[in-house]
C-alpha cells in the first residue's frame, strides 16, 4: 500500500507541471477580442486629416500598430499591408496604421520606403496603444463592420491570415 | 503704511502656505500613483512593475494611472481598466480565485504535508529506540551472561 501511495502523491504535481509546460507563456489572450473596439481620434501623418474609428462605421478595419524601429517584423509585413490595401480598399476594408513611440520624421521615411497609401497616425502618449492593450509591435486588430474586435494578431502578418480574417470581418455586412 | 505691510505679509504667507499645500498634494498624488503602479506589470519587461520600469511604455502607463487618479478613480477601477485591456496578466499578484487559488494555496499545503511527514518519521525513529533491547536473541543473551560469569574468578 505504502509503495503505491508515494508515487501516487506525485501524480497531481506532475499533472500541474505538465499543464504549465504545455501552455505557451507568450500566448496571452487579449480580453478585447469579441468586444467593441475602443474609440480613438488621432491626426493622420500625411494628410493631417482626422483619423477616427467613429468615421469608419460599416467598414471592416485592419488596425495595425507599427514602428520604424521595429526590425525585422514590421519591415517584413509592410509590403504586405500595402498590397492588401490595394487588394481590399474597394471591397469595404479600411487599413489604418498607428505608429508607436516613434517620431514623425522616422515614420514618414518608413511610409515612403514602403509606399504606404493608407492613413497612418502617431500615438502621442501611447494612449491608443494602452487602450488596445498593445505589448509590442507589430500587433494587428481585425475589426468587423459592427465595430467589434474579431481577432488580434501578434507578430508579422501573412497573406493567408489577412485573406482569412478579411472574410471574417466582412461577413456581418 | 502699517496697513499695507500687514496686507503684504498676509498675502505673502497665503502664497507660501498654498505653495506648501500644493507640494504636499502633489507628493500625495505621486505616492498614490506609485502605489497603484507597483501592482501593475510592465508588459514589455521581465518581472518589473510599471512603477519601477524605466521603459517608455511603463512611463505612459504611469501617466494613465495619474490621469485616472486625478479623475477620482479608485484603485479597483484603475486595475479593472488595465485588466480589461491587457488581461489578468497585467496584475503582478494574481487575484485569489479560480485556478489562481492553487498558486496561493499550494505552498501552504506543501508546508503542511511536509511538516506532517517529518513529524511522523521523527516519531517513528524515537519510538524505535526503547524496543531495541528486547529484540536481542534470548539464547545469545544467555551465552553472554554465562561467559561473563565464567571469566570472573
Amino acid at each position: 500500500m505504502k509503495r503505491i501511495l508515494i508515487p501516487l502523491a506525485a501524480v497531481p504535481i506532475l499533472l500541474l507541471l505538465a499543464y504549465g509546460f504545455w501552455t505557451d507563456p507568450r500566448a496571452i489572450p487579449s480580453p478585447l477580442v469579441q468586444k467593441p473596439a475602443p474609440e480613438f481620434r488621432l491626426t493622420s501623418i500625411e494628410a493631417g486629416a482626422p483619423f477616427a474609428l467613429a468615421d469608419l462605421k460599416g467598414k471592416g478595419i485592419i488596425l495595425n500598430f507599427w514602428a520604424s524601429w521595429c526590425y525585422p517584423a514590421c519591415y517584413e509585413e509592410a509590403p504586405l499591408l500595402e498590397a492588401s490595401w490595394q487588394k481590399y480598399k474597394d471591397r469595404g476594408v479600411q487599413i489604418l496604421g498607428i505608429v508607436i513611440q516613434d517620431n514623425e520624421a522616422n515614420a514618414k521615411e518608413f511610409m515612403q520606403r514602403f509606399n504606404f497609401s493608407f492613413p497612418n497616425a502617431l500615438d502621442p502618449g501611447s494612449k491608443v496603444s494602452i487602450d488596445y492593450g498593445v505589448y509590442g509591435v507589430p500587433e494587428t486588430f481585425f475589426i468587423d463592420t459592427q465595430g467589434r474586435i474579431v481577432y488580434k494578431h501578434v507578430g508579422a502578418l501573412t497573406p493567408a491570415l489577412i485573406d482569412q480574417q478579411v472574410q471574417t470581418i466582412l461577413k456581418g455586412s | 503704511m502699517r496697513q499695507r505691510l500687514v496686507l503684504g505679509m498676509t498675502f505673502a504667507s497665503v502664497l507660501v502656505l498654498s505653495a506648501i499645500a500644493y507640494a504636499a498634494n502633489q507628493q500625495a498624488l505621486e505616492d498614490r500613483v506609485r502605489d497603484i503602479a507597483s501592482d501593475l506589470r510592465c508588459v514589455v519587461c521581465q518581472n518589473l512593475s510599471v512603477a519601477d520600469s524605466p521603459s517608455d511604455l511603463a512611463k505612459e502607463m504611469r501617466n494613465r494611472v495619474r490621469e485616472m487618479v486625478e479623475q477620482g478613480k479608485s484603485r479597483e477601477e484603475i486595475q479593472a481598466y488595465f485588466v480589461s485591456r491587457y488581461g489578468e496578466f497585467v496584475l503582478l499578484s494574481p487575484p485569489k480565485r479560480g485556478f489562481n487559488l492553487l498558486v496561493w494555496g499550494l505552498p501552504f499545503v506543501a508546508i503542511l504535508v511536509g511538516g506532517g511527514a517529518v513529524f511522523l518519521i521523527v516519531r517513528r525513529w524515537s519510538a524505535a529506540r526503547p524496543g531495541e533491547q528486547a529484540r536481542v536473541d534470548p539464547a545469545y543473551a544467555e551465552r553472554v551472561r554465562r561467559e561473563l560469569q565464567d571469566r570472573t574468578p
